[in-house]
């Protein structure tokens, strides 16, 4: 027992937190790591996610390829994709104002949701668990399913892989360098427009593998990325994205304590990430980790 | 960080007769509408576009792009049905209530979301009116996904029925034009002036000694008020309040009328809401999502159509003879 709660309920929530605290770490790193370079807010970020989702679903029932190659083959596919937006259109907009950024990846998702509810209606589609992450081990204190451990560390190798490749090494030092100053690193011969096309496929990809991941957990339905995209946008308020470790670790507490309200006062939890923005932003309006942009 | 917008008030020196016509034949066109069309749909295009114009009161002339207007449309048609129908209030005071009630929650909203600026406005205002649709998803009064339904739209001072939908239209119609009447006053005053200042260049207008933080809350409170008066109506034309009109998709479509239309210009947000209201109408039959056909125009305006359908006219060789050319 805890705080007069029993003690299976209480874990039972904080792994529940844990994994949603995943996927907003995950989609939230890739929205700090495109707002970063490309200073464009991706909201297409939610659909993006969806289509990972969909496609690991798409490669199962039409081709029978199964969820380990999905895990590559979904985040390349969707990469790709983004990249030929990148190149197409979302390119035109660096010189205006981020808010049209914002309002033409607003557009995408709609289109891209509205296609697939068209398709495939809106109701879910079932992804099965892979079977070598099938069932679950009893860890004493409580049953652990094995596919939610496998998530939660699977999405953490992520994170810090991804922010090992952005702080440690040069791809990532050139990443960083032309978030500072673009024009001076072009004039360094580094190719800043591929360098630009390349971020917004590896966000694009990292929200794709959240996708796939949460495929088993939850349906796989056209509406699963607008649901998660308006908390991972108040996520990202909460951290501030100036730090690439400031989303990954907003995301994971954020999704604790929306786990553990759920535990004391389940009628808020739909709400409670919302209200942790709005104190933050009455006591530290930079955001925890921000840096003011 | 401010919409750049190349649009502004007309040039004055120039004979304003053909907008006087342009007024006149507007005004004499929606007194006869209903001759011609069917008068709840006018009555939606309307609410609309008042919404829609008191949208671009924040996004044209502040440079706020707020992301959460649902909450003020969806929350003022919930207040007002409430008050109309529990407490039997008339339909005035009714709407009365809409309007304080949205006035009160843009005062919240706006106090938060103004501590930042840019993009993190739009999503925290996003994020606050998400806050506020779970909140009526699970209030009592609201009466979850039923809405409240069967509000009566009662007598207008007490002796005007507005159950014949004639004398409904000509109110909304009233309504429509006292709005953006109040609106036209807030931009062209010096307080106005001041607004536009500050989307042109937010740290000038603080050297300049105006407390910027107080000039926007205030655009951003009378914004969500005149939102507020367009859903309390909205309420009264259809009876019903429900989730929809507080849901996020809400807030994308008003941008979208606005952005249609011209952002920055004072009719441009009527014929975007004209716009996306007719072919939801034509859509509404159709097996195929308007979500699809929504998003394309986003991309495109955004894209090759920034200054919207009204801007463009304004821009184009008739609109500069007629006496719209902007000023810079």
């Amino acid at each position: 027992m805890i705080f007069g709660i029993p003690l299976q309920a209480f874990l039972g929530q904080l792994l529940i937190g844990l994994i949603n605290g995943s996927f907003y770490a995950l989609l939230s790193l890739g929205l700090a790591i495109i707002f970063g370079l490309l200073r464009v807010i991706n909201f297409a970020h939610g659909a993006q996610y969806m289509l990972g989702a969909f496609f690991a679903w798409m490669l199962l029932s039409y081709f029978g390829i199964g969820y380990w190659s999905a895990l590559i083959v979904a985040p390349l596919a969707v990469g790709l994709v983004g990249a030929a937006i990148e190149r197409t259109m979302l390119r035109r907009l660096y010189s205006l104002d981020p808010l049209y950024g914002l309002l033409f990846t607003f557009g995408l998702a709609l289109t891209i949701e509205g296609t697939f509810r068209y398709l495939y209606g809106a109701s879910g589609q079932p992804y099965a668990t892979p079977a070598a992450l099938a069932g679950g081990t009893n860890l004493g204190f409580m049953f652990l399913p094995v596919y939610r451990g496998w998530v939660i560390a699977f999405s953490l190798v992520v994170c810090i892989g991804t922010w090992l490749i952005i702080e440690k090494t040069k791809l990532g030092s050139y990443l960083r360098a032309a978030t500072e100053n673009p024009i001076l690193v072009q004039s360094f011969g580094i190719n800043v427009p591929f360098l630009l096309t390349l971020t917004y496929a590896l966000g694009a990809a990292l929200a794709a593998l959240a996708g796939v991941l949460a495929a088993p957990i939850y349906q796989v339905s056209p509406l699963m990325g607008s649901n998660i995209i308006i908390v991972v946008f108040a996520v990202v308020v909460v951290g501030g994205m100036g730090s690439i470790m400031g989303a990954i670790v907003t995301g994971y507490l954020l999704g604790v304590a929306e786990g553990l309200t759920k535990v004391f006062y389940p009628e808020a939890s739909n709400i409670v990430i919302f209200v942790i923005m709005a104190i933050v932003l009455l006591i530290r309006p930079a955001g925890l980790f921000g840096r003011d942009v | 960080m401010t919409l750049t917008l190349d649009i502004d008030k007309p040039r004055e020196k120039k004979p304003v007769v053909a907008q006087t016509i342009f007024l006149a034949a507007g005004l004499a066109l929606l007194v006869l509408a209903p001759l011609f069309f069917y008068p709840v749909f006018l009555m939606k295009l309307l609410c609309f576009a008042l919404f829609a114009c008191a949208f671009n009161l924040l996004l044209g002339y502040t440079g706020l792009l707020s992301f959460g207007h649902a909450a003020f449309f969806g929350g003022a048609a919930y207040f007002t049905a409430h008050a109309v129908k529990e407490w039997g209030l008339p339909p005035e005071l009714g709407i009365l209530v809409g309007v304080a009630g949205a006035a009160f929650l843009g005062a919240i909203i706006g106090y938060l979301a103004i501590r930042r600026q840019g993009i993190y406005f739009a999503m925290i205002t996003l994020a606050l009116a998400q806050m506020f649709y779970f909140f009526c998803l699970q209030a009592e009064f609201t009466q979850g996904e039923d809405g409240i339904q069967s509000v009566p739209r009662g007598h207008l001072f007490g002796f005007i029925d507005l159950s014949q939908s004639t004398n409904m239209y000509y109110f909304v119609l009233g309504v429509f034009i006292i709005g953006v009447a109040i609106i036209w006053r807030i931009i062209h005053s010096p307080f106005g002036m001041i607004l536009k200042s500050i989307r042109e260049n937010e740290t000038r207008a603080v050297s300049l000694g105006y407390s910027v933080r107080n000039y926007k809350l205030a655009a951003f409170v009378m914004s969500a008020a005149l939102t507020g008066l367009a859903g309390g109506v909205k309420a009264l034309v259809f009876q019903f309040a429900t989730l929809t009109d507080v849901s996020w998709q809400m807030s994308g479509e008003v941008i979208l009328m606005t952005l249609l239309g011209g952002i920055g210009t004072l009719i441009g947000p009527l014929f975007g809401a004209g716009l996306v209201v007719t072919l939801q109408n034509y859509l509404a039959t159709s097996e195929f999502p308007v979500t699809i056909i929504t998003g394309l125009v986003f991309m495109v305006c955004v894209l090759l159509f920034r200054r919207g359908i009204v801007g463009e006219f304004y821009n184009s060789r008739l609109g500069r003879k007629l006496g719209f050319e902007h000023r810079h």
